[in-house]
């Protein structure tokens, strides 16, 4: 486990506010450990900075367990970094070549507005959920929890399409900038259970809308979502969305 | 200050039910006429909200990221108890309740466990509505697993992200009332003060972090439900931005904070690797239904597998020392967490460590997987052992994890009645940010379940009740004068914290404060440390004013700022905590005085003495704080010796 030490040059964003203009700026950094988080790579640059009477790079975090899903970044260009199914706080700095330039940008999209340096305005997703990324059930209505049996496949399917940690890499990820996939995981998640059934079509139909409206780009199939995911969501999810779609737009034709 | 713990009389089995007919309650048209400012959005402030919205009143909530469903509660792995007796083995509302209050050392409020274990089958039902997706069994029943300090199986789970998918539940149920109008979500906003008019809690006094703006929020009544303050110690298993900080201030205004010294030390967290460290990370207590806990039994072996002559795989079964399995033969593996972390402690202090600079001890599945096969460990831990290999780099499945205590969580918090009400009238503590019913040590799979009983089926009665009485008639603006002067010493605050330009980084300042009450107010305690500590506090302190860095102006997006006027807090909570285990002269749970110990280390209470609660009133900056007591009064239970021997 005993870890090296890297020099490395980072290139990173830094844009003063959403009106100002960005540019890349180069920073070095020596002595970083093998072992260190690649936050806690940018955690002892930016109290560098702070010494050095600098502005620290802003960046979003918080559990930096990979849970959250309030960390982003494009490093070298790639959504969370090199690693596979790995957001960009549970990034290792083994992952990483003394010598190496890297950089570091925010997600990049029109829904995405940049709000400072690194961190951007994800609240587009906020609105998608609440057009109906939910089952309308107030609390005390519910019935005993085992009134319900689930068969062990259907509820596996459910928590596979919920591990999603709404962080935007998909969208980040995509050429269009579609935010098919995070859609597609709620709608499926809720989908495969027996709960969701009463709203499947109401919600399909609500959150596609929402998505519509708040510019995110259409979905032609490249799967760079799927690949960029740090939680292994599959483009299944998005077949299975315009499937339900499909059907809720020819309901609705006939009833209206 | 008065603690009126407002305890229903009557018999256990019947006070909630009995209370909540006496409640008075707002007719239904009525509730929009009220506004309620709910902080936070985890697993209390989210669910509470929620209810809150459903039943028809105005809600405006409040979270720091940048979106309720990042809440700490995410994070929570391993599971939520609820007494629903479905694995037939025995459990019961009365058994939970029973094994919380011992689990919590006798340090809790009777009624309020009993009613949390009276709503926790409630909290399951109410989950799978909203599509939880637990694990389940073949037959499509859901599924169990143990959790510490039970010897029935009433932990239910998803995957080892519990805690996410009941997040995500109250997330989508709060999602449809802001879809409604009922609720207005207000993301990346920190709450700064709570304004107080007449003596009651009539607004909040916020900053929005992205423009730097200060807003101010008048209402009916504000909820706390801001989680706990592990972050104290800078290092711990809570999210990087968890914080005191709201919570504090109410206290700076009147609120009573009781219990600070009570901090839950998790047993199976990653060793610390190196000064550059910014959190640690939980291994979920779950592991341990599997996992078996031992060090080398000798010095010269645990040497030699230090320097790397042997290796972990090849020291004899002789040479192992299980010391849970031989300590505690009943609960083996599965001892609560205080007393799992006091006994890590106790054989790294004997020189048994498995790594170098550092303290761990190992924590195996080669026995489990050798019984069950690969794959059954791995659909049981298999995101977690996969966590494990992305920060450590080693393979759990064919060697045993290294792991080592870390703080946890905070039984700790806010003073609140049994309505969830502190000791400023109108404003409630919800979730782990209020003192809780979890006594001086929480027991695993409990908070989930705390957070949601408080926010889906408390909180929703009691608060009907004091708005009742406040009137529909009764509002307050936010050109209140109070509000002026709220904001004003907000500003003050600040600019203080920005005038200062000296030379050392919040960070800087944040770690060795942590290190202080780490090393004086950690996992063991006595008097002689805790007097150095408050010596040590009250001078880091006194140089933290002088010689703070922090850049940038108040007035636009500064993340130093906001970090340094979190750290400003943590120096008053530190004294306090440190004052709180310094005048309780006993041991009980979390809370181990090396002066208070039986001869095999085993934790001695003084009943007659210390069964009482400890809330502290603040009098102001740099002045000692003063305790006063709420007596625990045991009409149900006997206090025993606590034993999982
Ligand atoms: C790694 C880990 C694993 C855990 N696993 C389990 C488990 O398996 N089972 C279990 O029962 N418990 C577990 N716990 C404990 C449990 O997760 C927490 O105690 C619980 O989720 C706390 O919920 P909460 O709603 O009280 O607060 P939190 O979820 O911490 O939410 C706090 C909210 O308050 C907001 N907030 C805080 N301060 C401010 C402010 N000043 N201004 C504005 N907003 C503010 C935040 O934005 C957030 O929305 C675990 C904890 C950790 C750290
Ligand atoms: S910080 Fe939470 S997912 Fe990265």
């Amino acid at each position: 486990m005993a870890g090296k030490n890297l020099n490395l040059t980072l290139k990173i964003w830094r844009q003063n506010g959403p009106a100002a203009k960005g540019q890349m700026k180069e920073y070095k950094v020596s002595d970083i450990s093998t072992e260190m988080s690649f936050l806690e790579m940018l955690d002892v640059l930016n109290e560098r900075l702070v010494r050095e009477g600098e502005d620290p790079i802003a960046f979003d975090h918080d559990c930096r367990e990979g849970i959250c899903g309030m960390c982003s970044l494009m490093i070298n260009g790639l959504a969370h970094g090199p690693s596979r199914r790995t957001t960009t706080c549970q990034l290792h700095m083994r992952s990483f070549n003394d010598g190496d330039t890297i950089y570091i940008e925010p997600w990049r999209a029109k829904a995405f507005p940049v709000i400072k340096d690194l961190v951007v305005d994800r609240s587009a997703f906020d609105h998608i959920m609440h057009a109906g990324g939910y089952i309308s059930v107030n609390t005390g209505n519910a019935q005993d929890a085992n009134e319900m049996p689930i068969s062990t496949q259907v509820a596996d399917h459910a928590m596979d399409a919920a591990e999603c940690i709404g962080c935007g890499a998909c969208v980040a990820s995509c050429k269009n900038a579609s935010a098919m996939l995070f859609v597609s995981a709620k709608v499926a998640h809720l989908g495969h259970l027996p709960q969701g059934q009463p709203e499947r079509m109401l919600r399909v139909q609500r959150m596609v809308r929402t998505m519509d409206e708040a510019g995110f780009g259409n979905c032609t199939n490249t799967g760079a979502c799927e690949v960029q995911c740090p939680k292994g969501i599959s483009i299944k999810n998005i077949a299975k969305m315009n499937a339900d779609y499909l059907r809720a737009s020819l309901i609705s034709e006939v009833k209206g | 200050m008065k603690l009126d713990s407002k305890v229903p009389a009557g018999p256990l089995a019947e006070k909630w039910d009995k209370h909540k007919f006496d409640l008075k309650l707002v007719n239904p048209s009525n509730k929009r006429k009220y506004h309620i400012l709910v902080v936070g959005t985890g697993l209390a402030g989210a669910s509470a909200a929620a209810s809150l919205a459903e039943l028809g009143y105005q809600v405006t909530t409040f979270n720091f990221q940048d979106s309720p469903r990042r809440a700490h509660s995410i994070a929570a792995q391993g599971g939520i108890n609820a007494a629903k007796n479905y694995q037939n083995d025995g459990d019961s509302v009365y058994r939970l309740f029973y094994d919380t209050i011992k689990g919590g050392d006798y340090r809790g409020r009777e009624a309020n466990t009993y009613r949390l274990a009276q709503v926790s089958v409630n909290i399951i039902d109410q989950a799978v509505a909203q599509g939880v997706p637990f694990a389940r069994e073949y037959g499509g029943y859901l599924a169990n697993r143990s959790f510490g300090g039970a010897q029935v199986s009433r932990t239910f789970y998803a995957r080892g992200q519990t805690g996410q998918q009941l997040l995500l539940g109250a997330y989508g149920a709060l999602n449809r009332q802001i879809g409604l109008g009922n609720v207005n979500s207000l993301n990346r906003r920190e709450i700064l003060d709570v304004v107080l008019v007449d003596g009651k809690a009539r607004g909040l006094i916020v900053k929005n972090l992205i423009t730097g703006e200060m807003e101010r929020y008048a209402g009916d009544a504000v909820l706390m439900c801001t989680g706990g303050y592990g972050n104290v110690y800078f290092l711990s298993t809570n999210a990087m931005n968890s914080n005191v900080t709201a919570a504090w201030r109410a206290h700076r205004r009147g609120a009573a904070f009781a219990n600070p010294c009570y901090v839950q030390i998790h047993p199976t967290c990653i060793p610390v690797h190196g000064d550059y460290q910014s959190k640690l990370t939980l291994m979920s207590e779950s592991l341990r239904n599997d996992g078996r806990v031992w060090v080398p039994r000798s010095q010269e072996m645990a040497e030699k597998l230090r320097s790397g002559q042997v290796k972990s795989k090849d020291i004899a079964e002789k040479d192992r020392y299980y010391y849970l399995e031989e300590r505690y033969p009943s609960f083996g593996n599965l001892v609560p967490r205080d007393v799992a972390s006091r006994n890590a402690k106790m054989v790294c202090d004997d020189g048994l460590s498995v790594i170098p600079d550092g303290e761990a001890v190992f924590l195996d599945f080669r026995d489990a997987i050798e019984r069950l096969g690969k794959d059954v460990i791995e659909s049981r831990y298999g995101n977690l052992f996969e966590m494990y290999q992305r920060i450590t780099d080693e393979d759990p499945y064919s060697m045993p994890m290294k792991i080592f205590p870390a703080v946890h969580y905070t039984m700790g918090g806010l003073w609140v009645d049994y309505h969830l009400m502190t000791t400023i009238p109108g404003l409630y503590a919800l979730g782990e940010a209020n003192f809780s019913d979890h006594g001086a040590n929480r027991l695993g799979a409990s908070a989930l379940m705390q957070g949601l009983a408080d926010g889906y089926f408390v909180i929703p009665f009691t608060i009907g009740n004091y708005l009742a009485d406040l009137g529909m008639k009764n509002k307050v603006t936010t050109d209140h004068e109070a509000f002026d002067k709220t904001e004003a010493d907000v500003r003050a605050f600040n600019q203080r914290l920005l005038s200062v330009k000296g030379t050392r980084t919040v960070d800087d300042f944040h770690r060795e404060l942590g290190k202080i009450i780490w090393n004086y107010c950690g996992m063991s305690r006595n008097k002689e440390g805790l007097e150095k500590a408050i010596g040590e506090i009250h001078k880091l302190r006194e140089e933290f004013w002088k010689d703070v860095l922090v850049p940038g102006k108040e007035d636009e997006f500064n993340l130093e700022l906001q970090k340094a006027w979190r750290v400003a807090d943590y120096f008053e909570l530190g004294e306090t905590m440190v004052r709180d285990a310094l005048q309780r002269n006993e041991s009980c749970g979390c809370h181990l005085r090396e002066e208070y110990q039986t001869e095999d280390n085993e934790a001695k209470r003084n009943d007659d003495d210390y069964a009482y609660v400890a809330a502290w009133e603040y009098k102001g900056e740099g002045q000692a704080p003063v305790m006063h007591k709420e007596n625990l009064e045991f009409e149900f239970v006997e206090l025993k010796t606590r034993s999982y021997k």
